[in-house]
């Protein structure tokens, strides 16, 4: 019989058989499996341009710090509604060309934010440039390096129509008669990042995140009714924060101050509530506010205003869920007729 | 026994962990196979039969131990009989040759006489006035040079050279990753940014370091443990040059962005990749062709993992990188199995394959257990090939797939505790050779990471601490426990204990010593402090908190990890010295023998 301590052939070609036999069942038929996908029927496949700003988002490696995967359990609730599904990757991950394979998006670590649902959370344009030329000038904790080489500096005379230039705050750059203009390539990255969105499957979103912790069970995203169970700051942090920052002070020439803020310390919310339901674009000197009524519930928009008009020396009166829903019928009708 | 005992009580402090870690996460609803309930049942029922093994054995212990004492009581009754049976002046007589003999005392010159001590025929080397050193104990000298062929001489000293290159360098690059988490702003430069230069570090460390330094190793057991000569030198200089030119193209294609699709360690595009994968081809075909033609009948324990090694990473690396099932998830389920199996089948087998010939010879005695050998050999296959999809726990992989590679995770302890016995029995008895050595204290260090960084890959696989820890910093520390921990500190203990034998010139024991120090205390700080960094981060994302807290609450174990990080880098830099020193050496007795002419010789 076999002799593997003498007979080295019989050695190498049972582990060698073996081995195969044992990779064909655990990686190359479930690999074979896994890719029968179908697209979810309202996914959208990539753009031209989207598809370009992936390759540049594989090739500057991104995904060495971002995930894009939304397990399922219950604490990566804050990166999308459901849980990520096969479908999810039919159009982003294809073999990218002759040379390089399906890019691995799905990550192994998050040393930054998950980004399967960024196009979502995060939909202004002017954020995602800026943050990509200096990411400390719109969070200042932020770890993530700049990608100066994705913008070019620019004589303000010989900016064209086209060209999409950048607010950056003086302490960061500060040539007058320069202007930082993004290239080609940024434009696709945002155009990629702005792209990603999780798609509601049919029927809806079926909330089966496995509950982990009694904590959040009890304290979900969107599981309260009431308003004084929903942490107004901690929603401010996730939502509004990247662009207002934390201390409410925005950022001069890119995002601008709540803090002492006319509009945020009216008496009456309405215009408040108003401009976050339906974004706004009302400064010229700022970026353009993305509206947030898709995303965001009654009570969650009341929280966050609540937060906003108690905080860094605002005072004005508490928002209840209520003004929100009305306001959002008021506008919701405003647009029908 | 005794020594046994220790173990057992690891094993069973151990494996009640496991258990707890499943119960709080009890969250399967339907595959009741998969539910962590029933794993941890199962691991509770291996904790009853370890538990009833060690009564078993304690109860046999006390049975043996009456028998003896009856025998002991017959003996001593004996004894009585035969005193009061005595006479008195047989008595006395007794008593006063035993006076005699307590009273006796040593003049101080019985072995040496009365002469002078005189070194006539210049033996002595090296007089030591001072013999309790309480700095530096001093390590015992290599004196034997192992009889070898100055070309399997040249292919050693080569590839560990060339290793102990990409080590420094791709190391040095990996100080600056590590930095660039502390000052973010450091550089505005595209190839040096972040994501680009993360693989540079992680293949050339791969690739470059450990890759070149085991085969190098693994050149010199497969033709001693064969005894014979190695099948062609031609085809280890193709595979060395080969392997060098993968790492230099394959780093200046990262860092010109163009990289494969971002999978951990197949981030080298296809065409690259190949001059791997024929380095490989030709240096299994050299070992096959070695071994085949060994002078002794049996084929030693460590050319089975070596052999395994190689025929198994030449087929992982084509699955890896063959394109028609790696769409969509498919990509991931194999990305999974690479990425794991790399490590697995490739390092962690091929290293424990250099252990096995170098450790005991290092001690000069035999392993202690062939067959524990053979055990961890198929264990290591069947169970290994299964868990690589438990880097995608949670992840929209299939539920089963998942469960199989968190089962089959703690099935690695099989292996992992067979291999772990193995080393350290083979180095019971002579644990008085750690002081008295400097590769011991590496062979040591490694072996009981490679039990404990294994152990901790298996718990880390399961569904709990798979909510605290996976996406943190926690999986930077253990890869670093496993690859540095285990395989560099196995590299060294091989490479110190062999390179000596080959050059005849032992490296400064001062200078050994701080390479070990400071590479031990190095990773030790490193990974200590991204392992609780890590845990903090996933409980802070497990609260819901802003992401951006848990940036903030990383940056003093960061700092720590630059300080980790800086001093095993400074441990690389002696330890080349210290090769340099070797080598350096050995190049001059070449020459020496070249430049005199054989008729000077011989007249």
């Amino acid at each position: 019989m076999l002799n593997f301590h003498k007979e080295h052939k019989n050695l190498v070609l049972t582990a060698g058989v073996v081995f195969i036999a044992l990779s064909i069942m655990i990686a190359i038929l479930p690999a074979f499996q896994m890719q029968e996908t179908e697209p979810i029927p309202d996914q959208k496949p990539l753009t031209a341009n989207e598809r370009k700003g992936l390759e540049i988002y594989v090739s500057e490696n991104c995904m060495a710090c971002h995930t894009q995967q939304v397990r399922n359990i219950e604490m990566d609730n804050m990166w999308g509604s459901r849980p990520s599904i096969p479908s999810d990757y039919f159009y982003s991950k294809k073999r990218l060309d002759v040379w390089r394979q399906s890019p691995s998006l799905l990550g192994s670590e998050r040393t930054g934010p998950d980004l399967t649902n960024i196009g979502n959370r995060q939909p202004s344009e002017d954020w995602h440039l800026l943050h990509l030329y200096n990411p400390r000038a719109v969070v200042s904790e932020s770890v993530m390096p700049s990608y100066p080489w994705l913008f070019r500096e620019v004589d303000s005379t010989l900016v064209g129509k086209d060209q999409k230039t950048i607010a950056v705050p003086k302490e960061i750059f500060n040539q007058p008669g320069t202007k930082i203009v993004a290239t080609e390539d940024a434009m696709f990255l945002v155009d990629y990042l702005k792209s990603l969105k999780q798609t509601e499957l049919p029927g809806g979103n079926v909330n089966d995140f496995i509950p982990a912790l009694k904590k959040i069970q009890t304290g979900g995203m969107g599981g309260d009714k009431a308003t004084g169970g929903l942490d107004g700051e901690n929603l401010f942090k996730q939502t509004c924060a990247a662009c207002h920052q934390d201390n409410g002070k925005g950022i001069t020439g890119a995002f601008p101050p709540l803090a002492g803020s006319d509009i945020v310390n009216d008496k009456d919310p309405e215009m408040l509530i108003t401009i976050v339901l339906q974004g706004y674009d009302a400064l010229p000197n700022y970026g353009v506010m993305p509206p947030f009524g898709d995303q965001l519930t009654d009570a969650e928009i009341a929280a966050i205003t609540t937060h906003e008009r108690s905080s860094w020396g605002n005072d004005a009166p508490a928002v209840k869920e209520e003004d929100v829903k009305k306001i959002r019928e008021m506008v919701k009708n405003e647009l029908n007729q | 026994m005794r020594k046994m005992n220790w173990l057992i009580v690891l094993v069973l402090g151990i494996l009640p962990q496991l258990a707890i870690s499943q119960n709080k996460g009890s969250i399967s609803t339907e595959n009741w196979m998969s539910s962590p309930g029933i794993i941890g049942t199962f691991v509770l029922i291996a904790i009853v039969m370890v538990v009833a093994a060690v009564i078993l054995l304690v109860k046999l212990n006390s049975y043996i131990d009456t028998l003896k004492q009856k025998q002991h009581d017959k003996n001593k009754m004996a004894f009585d009989d035969e005193i009061i049976a005595m006479e008195e002046g047989e008595i006395d007589s007794i008593l006063e040759k035993r006076k005699a003999a307590l009273t006796y005392k040593l003049s101080g010159d019985e072995l040496g006489g009365e002469n002078e001590a005189v070194d006539e025929k210049g033996l002595v080397h090296h007089i030591d006035n001072k013999p309790n050193n309480a700095f530096f104990d001093e390590k015992k000298k290599t004196t034997l040079s192992i009889e070898t062929p100055e070309a399997l001489k040249k292919v050693v000293i080569y590839y560990v050279a060339a290793a102990a290159f990409w080590l420094v360098l791709g190391t040095t690059i990996g100080q600056y990753l590590g930095m660039k988490f502390v000052w973010p702003e450091m550089d505005h430069q595209s190839w040096l940014s972040f994501g680009r230069l993360r693989p540079v570090h992680t293949n050339m460390v791969f690739w470059g370091w450990s890759s070149l330094a085991m085969i190098g190793l693994g050149y010199f057991v497969i033709a001693r443990t064969s005894n014979t000569i190695i099948h062609s030198y031609k085809l280890a200089w193709t595979g060395w040059l080969l392997i060098n030119a993968t790492i230099i193209l394959g780093s200046l294609f990262l860092m010109a962005g163009i990289n494969n699709g971002g999978g951990e360690y197949r981030e080298y595009i296809w065409p690259i990749m190949l001059l791997f994968a024929i380095a490989l081809i030709i240096t299994f075909i050299n070992f096959y062709k070695t071994v085949a033609k060994r002078k002794i009948s049996e084929i030693y324990i460590s050319n089975w993992f070596i052999l395994a090694a190689l025929i198994w990473t030449i087929v992982l690396s084509i699955i890896g990188y063959l394109p028609f099932y790696q769409d969509g998830l498919g990509e991931t389920v194999i990305q999974g199995y690479y990425m794991h199996q790399g490590v697995g089948m490739w390092f962690m087998t091929f290293t424990l394959g250099l252990v096995y010939y170098y450790l005991p010879s290092s001690l000069n005695k035999p392993i202690y257990s062939y067959s524990l050998g053979v055990l961890a050999f198929w264990t290591q296959m069947l169970f290994y090939t299964m868990i690589g999809t438990h880097h995608f726990v949670f992840s929209p992989l299939p539920w089963w797939l998942q469960t199989v590679a968190i089962v089959f995770s703690v099935g690695m302890v099989i292996p992992v505790v067979a291999g772990t016995t193995n080393f350290l029995m083979t180095m019971r008895g002579s644990w008085n050779h750690i002081t008295k050595s400097y590769v011991l204290p590496f062979f040591l260090v490694g072996t009981i990471f490679y039990f404990v960084g294994s152990m901790q890959g298996s718990l880390q696989a399961f569904r709990f601490t798979n909510f605290v820890w996976h996406f943190t910093d926690f999986n930077v520390a253990h890869s670093h426990m496993t690859m540095y921990g285990i395989i560099a500190f196995f590299l060294w203990a091989s490479i110190y204990a062999i390179i000596p034998k080959l050059t005849g010139k032992e490296p400064p024991q001062v200078l050994v010593g701080a390479h070990f120090w400071m590479a031990f205390l190095g990773l030790f700080a490193y990974m200590v402090s991204l392992m609780a960094g890590g845990t903090y981060k996933g409980l802070s994302w497990i609260e819901g908190n802003a992401f951006i807290e848990s940036v903030i609450l990383m940056r003093p174990y960061w700092v720590w990890r630059a300080i980790g990080g800086s001093l095993m880098l400074l441990s690389h830099l002696v330890f080349v010295y210290n090769l340099y020193y070797m080598v350096k050496n050995y190049r001059k007795v070449e020459v020496e023998v070249k430049s005199k002419k054989v008729e000077d010789i011989t007249v």
